[in-house]
């Protein structure tokens, strides 16, 4: 296989917007090849989840093609749950690794806002096994309340770590302005006053509101090309060195012990092990923080803390900023938000950016590897990708 | 003459029992203080509303200007029976809120705008008015409309509030919605909160002046405002052909 670049990238704030969905995802595409300074695309691809329900949208790769002028480059839509972006960059990565492109666009784009937010809860909960979960009312909150309830009894996870990792993404959104929530929050504001528990009430017990990252609409992309235009181009070589795909059980309750996500694991060792690079190697990661307890659980799963000791890790400021392995410096899903299919290529966006040193008052010095586990289902099917920076 | 037709025209206010200000804890650990203000105090208020009348998302203008005439009139002597509320943190204006008593049983919300969005502040605002209601004024319903989705899912939804259809609200005459005291005291546990008495210093500092808001809400970003088309809403097509023909013809 050939080695594939980051040449560009682009973003839009991931918040409300209010233009159709097609454009979504043209707009930080544009943005992605002015930054590359290419304009031979040769395939397309484009994340999402939910234009077909949402947004009575078919199609969607044919629509963004054309708004770009990009006719008659190839273009196909990438629809893979919450786990759109990354997999629409493996395809990218793909098509310019085997030799068959050498100039590739991928951009992910989500318009949720468009219904409001039970509509936005269903939508999302028709990832769920539709006999065994969705028909009794299975939410994705509902999932992760279960799964934080056996995380706490087994390995000593409390609402106080959940209410740190809030603090700390939301935190470190206000320094991201692309991202979702400019709100600081505080442990006091969220845990600790008398009216906390209406600031945060509980959402499906034990996670509260802000345990939750917000329903956004965003895109995001990624410009992918082969060695030799990374090389013909004036901008920092930022290689994908490693790519890990692994799927589980569709239906929670069929997994052997539900608090490991095997899938998780399985794609990390898969990244890891082809970039030939260890877990202590990555200088900033971006994962998957739907819920405040995933962040837990995928940085132990990813191999970046023993298995149950993440939320001691995050105790000691370990995944803070300044820590020792900066977690979500953008704000992640919590902060950041999460227009599902735009959250991989969003990851992607902001790992390059570090890698770049251009993340402004967020950015982690001297970031040369990072990584991002982009969460599908609930954690059914999931992606992980590695970067490294070259030059 | 004109002393006596002014006597005409300025409501006679009934007696209403001051609100006593309390404070509270934001999600971000500021200290929020809601207290009454009196008509001297107004002024301050409308020109830090005024600029939202321009703010077409969430149905602020509706909501903006609405309450700038409600609270300009109330200052000038031109309604009755209404008060104001202000949330303020370190002095800033958050919230404002209004309403007024129709019978000594009865009361009628008017507005709620809050200018700093997040943080529940307007619904901080908003429950803070339903106790003035309930537990200061005495009264056993307060009739509620919402003019944005916002306030339908924060008043009606939250508070689940009983259908009054068949009494028009002073807002628009359209259909009312009720919180009875039933509902009240269902809800006061959960989403009535706030301290007593509020601590000097607080309550000194949110008195000495209302300071204008430090991130208030603005319009939806128009971007590239004058390429936009049926089809291209953001310019993003125009944009990318002009650029591509810059690079091209380079």
């Amino acid at each position: 296989m050939r080695d594939v670049y980051v040449a560009g990238i682009g973003i839009t704030s991931f918040t409300r917007l209010e233009y159709p969905l097609a454009e979504i995802a043209a707009f930080p595409a544009m943005l992605a090849m002015k930054d590359s300074g290419l304009t031979g695309i040769e395939q397309v691809y484009v994340a999402n989840m939910g234009a077909a329900r949402v947004n009575h949208q078919t199609a969607l790769a044919s629509a963004v093609v054309d708004s770009l002028s990009l006719t008659p480059a190839g273009a196909a839509s990438i629809e893979n749950g919450p786990a759109s972006g990354s997999a629409a960059i493996k395809e990218g990565f793909l098509a310019v690794a085997s030799g068959m492109h050498d100039i590739v666009l991928v951009t992910g784009a989500e318009r949720m806002r468009e219904v409001n937010n039970l509509e936005a809860t269903d939508f999302i909960a028709t990832l769920t096994h539709p006999l065994a979960e969705y028909i009794y009312g299975v939410t994705l909150p509902s999932h992760a309340a279960m799964f934080t309830r056996l995380y706490m009894e087994k390995y000593g996870v409390t609402e106080r770590h959940l209410a740190m990792v809030a603090v700390k993404n939301q935190n470190n959104a206000m320094l991201n302005e692309f991202a979702h929530l400019h709100q600081p929050i505080t442990i006091e504001g969220i845990l600790d006053s008398p009216e906390a528990m209406t600031n945060n009430p509980y959402v499906a017990e034990p996670l509260r509101f802000f345990d939750a990252c917000p329903v956004s609409d965003g895109g995001a992309a990624v410009i992918l090309v082969s060695e030799e235009v990374a090389k013909s181009i004036d901008r920092p070589l930022v290689r994908i060195a490693g790519v890990g795909q692994a799927t589980d059980t569709h239906a929670v309750h069929e997994r052997e012990n539900p608090t490991d996500l095997l899938a998780v694991r399985r794609a990390a060792e898969l990244s890891f092990g082809m970039a030939g690079l260890t877990p202590s190697d990555v200088d900033v990661a971006e994962l998957h923080d739907a819920f405040t307890i995933l962040e837990i659980a995928e940085s132990e799963e990813v191999g970046f803390f023993a298995k149950g000791e993440g939320h001691i890790a995050l105790e000691k400021g370990e995944t803070a900023l300044d820590g020792r392995l900066p977690i979500n410096p953008s704000g992640g899903l919590k902060g950041k938000g999460h227009p599902v299919g735009a959250t991989g290529v969003g990851q992607a966006h902001e790992i390059v950016h570090q890698l770049r040193g251009e993340a402004g008052a967020r950015q982690i010095a001297d970031a040369r590897i990072g990584f991002t586990c982009n969460f599908g289902g609930f954690g059914n099917n999931v992606i992980c990708l590695t970067f490294v920076r070259e030059n | 003459m004109a002393v006596d037709l002014e006597k005409i025209l300025r409501p006679e206010d009934h007696p209403m029992p001051p609100f006593p200000a309390k404070y509270m804890t934001l999600a971000s650990g500021e200290q929020m203080v809601i207290r009454q203000v009196d008509r001297d105090e107004i002024p301050d208020i409308l020109q830090y509303v005024a600029p939202l009348v321009n703010v077409e998302r969430d149905f602020y203008d509706v909501v903006a200007a609405r309450l700038y005439s409600e609270i300009l009139a109330y200052s000038r002597h031109r309604y009755q029976d209404q008060y104001v509320l202000v949330a303020q943190v370190d002095g800033e204006i958050a919230a404002v809120v209004n309403g007024r008593q129709v019978t000594p049983n009865l009361g009628m919300s008017l507005h709620t705008v809050a200018l700093r969005r997040g943080l529940r502040i307007g619904a901080h605002a908003f429950a803070t008015k339903m106790e003035y209601h309930m537990d200061v004024l005495g009264h056993d319903e307060v009739l509620i409309v919402a003019e944005s989705p916002i306030g339908f899912r924060r008043w009606m939804i939250e508070y689940q509030l009983e259908k009054r259809f068949g009494t028009p609200h002073e807002l628009g005459g359209v259909p009312s919605w009720s919180l009875t005291r039933e509902l009240f005291d269902r809800a006061r546990d959960t989403l009535v909160v706030g301290r007593r008495p509020v601590p000097d210093e607080l309550l000194a500092k949110a008195k000495a002046g209302i300071l204008p808001p430090s991130d208030p809400p603005t319009p939806p970003a128009d971007l590239l405002a004058a390429t936009r088309s049926m089809y291209d809403s953001t310019g993003t097509a125009l944009m990318a052909q002009r650029w591509r023909q810059e690079v091209e013809h380079a």
